[in-house]
């Protein structure tokens, strides 16, 4: 009496081959430089380029200080929803999620309309600026994920009551968000943190109508001009992708303790 | 003077009065438990003495020190949680080392205070677990560890029980007032359990819609219930309505069965009084003279463990009776007629509304 069983598989099947066809098509298409064998030429070329070098690493500094400056928005406000004004949930919970729904190239217009060179704060003045400007576009794209990882990992701890406990036991409230709150939310802020990096290191839109030379733009640039190397890149960036995904898994199992008391 | 002195503590929320003109003055390493069903305010009068509500009027003085305007942090109070509220980012040595901390004790007299309140509560050699390896039982005494870590001046336990099972509670409570008293603590109890509170207590605070209806020792609460609402909420009481016949001499009849109270009853003659008698001031048989008597047909037996409660009808109305089981004394059956006496003394007559 199980017939549905082999429609479970197929669907499973058909999902597979839907994720991973294109995957495994890139990654033999990266390995053919060479004519008539496999080799990593692609790879190599990709990575002894120094402006692959550049853009990454400009990529990588820039999404740890898009989680850093994520992290510190996003947690206290989090907290705060939670705590205090549990009504307001709805409405943050909609703000955090406009970044999904408004296009970031009309982001990323409204931000040279509101901050060019003739606006009260002119960021995109200088190059330091326009970098500013990019991390905050950053942060704002992440919020969704963040917000939500860190609202998730709220919920698995009782929040207000922890909060009291440390109160009646003199803490003020930077002892609390430092020692209970955050050690407490801290996977959810990895997962959250992870998934900004991933965001951050494929983005393309705003980085290349800001001008700055991040691994997006320099991806795109690779891809319309060379052949094997843009297949190479999309492997290294898959790779890295799932490398974050994985440490977010390896994170979690080395955590000591367990938010979940009883 | 009083050490914990709380007067004309009001609470609104919105139009809702959930406390109305609390008094209360416990004194220094006196246990006092608020006692009611939930709603009735307890819970929200010790979480304004600890700080987590503001007052809508009134004063809270610890020690002399008005801590309205005070933030919980600043009051020098230490608080139980019925959810424990362990950090479970910190081990058991931590928690009860966090209070420490915060006030910037130097270390080595914080691991030997941790170690000191880890042995108080019995649990020397968990120090290095965290809450979630721990029993219910467990994570409770280590909560009261880390609240009297930081010596606060009075703790308050917050239905501390009521997450745990029956048993543990039992032996818990007994070591909470142990320690309660080795200390010497004052201590605010809030419980929804009548024989926790009459276990524990010094005194209790009976509550009832943000009124406290009665305030005293628990052989007065229990013995001497100023309304109707203490006495049903406290034990179990029959309450039987009577039909008064004289009010100077205390004459009454219960479904048609004379009782003389002997003593002056306020009321009307006619009118109808509910009167009421614990289930364990009843005897079975014909007692002694002067007494009071009612005869009525056994409705059903019940075998409560070391009690046996044996509902009795009368013309309309029935009452419990409880008598200890022995192996000596068959229970009557149900069916069988049975005579019923008490002391008249024992008989409350009631103020108050009817639940």
């Amino acid at each position: 009496m199980k017939p549905p069983r082999i429609w479970a598989w197929l669907a499973l099947a058909f999902g597979l081959i839907y994720f991973f066809l294109p995957l495994i098509g890139t990654l033999e298409f990266s390995l053919r430089m060479r004519r008539g064998e496999y080799s990593f030429d692609a790879y190599r070329v990709v990575l002894a380029d120094p402006q692959f070098r550049a853009t990454f690493s400009y990529s990588v500094i820039l999404a740890c200080l898009t989680i850093l400056v994520g992290v510190i928005i996003v947690v206290p406000t989090a907290y705060w929803v939670r705590l205090r004004l549990p009504r307001w949930r709805p409405v943050v919970e909609f703000i955090t999620l406009l970044p999904l729904v408004i296009p970031p190239i009309v982001i990323v217009f409204g931000y040279i309309r509101l901050y060019n060179t003739s606006s009260i704060l002119p960021l995109t003045g200088t190059a330091m600026g326009t970098n500013v400007l990019l991390m905050f576009g950053y942060a704002t794209l992440s919020l969704p994920y963040m917000y939500r990882a860190v609202d998730t990992g709220l919920r698995a701890i009782d929040v207000a009551t922890l909060t009291e406990a440390a109160e009646s036991l003199g803490a003020g409230w930077i002892t609390i968000m430092a020692r209970v709150i955050l050690p407490n939310v801290l996977v959810a802020v990895l997962s959250g943190a992870f998934l900004t990096f991933a965001i951050v290191i494929g983005e393309f839109v705003l980085a290349a109508l800001l001008n700055r030379p991040a691994f997006g733009p320099y991806l795109q640039l690779i891809g319309a001009n060379r052949a094997y190397e843009p297949a190479a890149l999309a492997v290294i960036a898959f790779a890295i992708t799932w490398a974050c995904m994985g440490l977010i898994q390896l994170v979690t199992r080395f955590q000591k303790f367990k938010t979940v008391p009883r | 003077m009083a050490f914990l002195e709380i007067s004309g503590l009001q609470k609104f929320y919105g139009p809702n009065h959930v406390v109305r003109d609390f008094n209360l003055d416990v004194g220094e390493g006196e246990f006092v438990s608020f006692l009611g069903p939930s709603g009735c305010g307890k819970t929200t009068t010790l979480r304004m003495v600890a700080g987590f509500e503001t007052p809508s009027e009134g004063v809270i003085r610890i020690d002399g020190r008005d801590v309205v305007n005070l933030k919980p942090s600043q009051r020098d109070i230490g608080m139980v949680f019925q959810a424990y509220a362990l950090f479970p980012n910190m081990t058991v040595a931590q928690n009860v080392a966090f209070g420490l901390k915060v006030a910037g004790m130097p270390r080595p007299r914080i691991a030997a205070r941790v170690a000191e309140m880890l042995a108080i509560i019995k649990l020397p050699e968990l120090g290095a677990r965290f809450p979630f390896q721990l029993s219910g039982g467990q994570q409770q005494r280590v909560a009261l560890a880390r609240a009297l870590a930081v010596q606060p001046k009075v703790l308050l336990l917050d239905e501390p029980l009521s997450a745990l099972d029956a048993k543990i509670r039992v032996s818990l409570r007994e070591e909470i007032r142990a320690i309660q008293r080795k200390l010497g603590i004052t201590t605010i109890y809030v419980t929804h359990d009548q024989e926790e509170a009459l276990a524990m207590s010094d005194r209790i605070v009976v509550m009832r819609d943000g009124i406290a209806e009665q305030i005293g020792d628990p052989f007065e609460i229990y013995n001497r219930p100023a309304t109707r609402f203490v006495a049903s909420f406290v034990g179990t009481l029959n309450v039987l309505d009577a039909r008064l016949l004289d009010p100077a001499t205390g004459l009454v009849t219960v479904d048609g069965q004379e009782i003389r109270l002997a003593r002056a009853v306020r009321g009307e003659a006619g009118e109808t009084i509910p009167i009421s008698l614990r289930p364990q001031a009843i005897l079975l048989g014909s007692g002694p003279d002067p007494g009071g008597r009612l005869r009525g047909r056994v409705d059903s037996v019940s075998f409560l463990g070391s009690v046996v409660r044996i509902r009795v009808a009368l013309d309309g109305q029935n009452l419990a009776v409880d008598i200890f089981n022995t192996a000596a004394m068959r229970p009557p059956k149900p069916g069988e007629t049975v005579d019923l006496a008490f002391a008249t003394g024992d008989v409350l007559v009631l103020e108050g509304a009817a639940d």
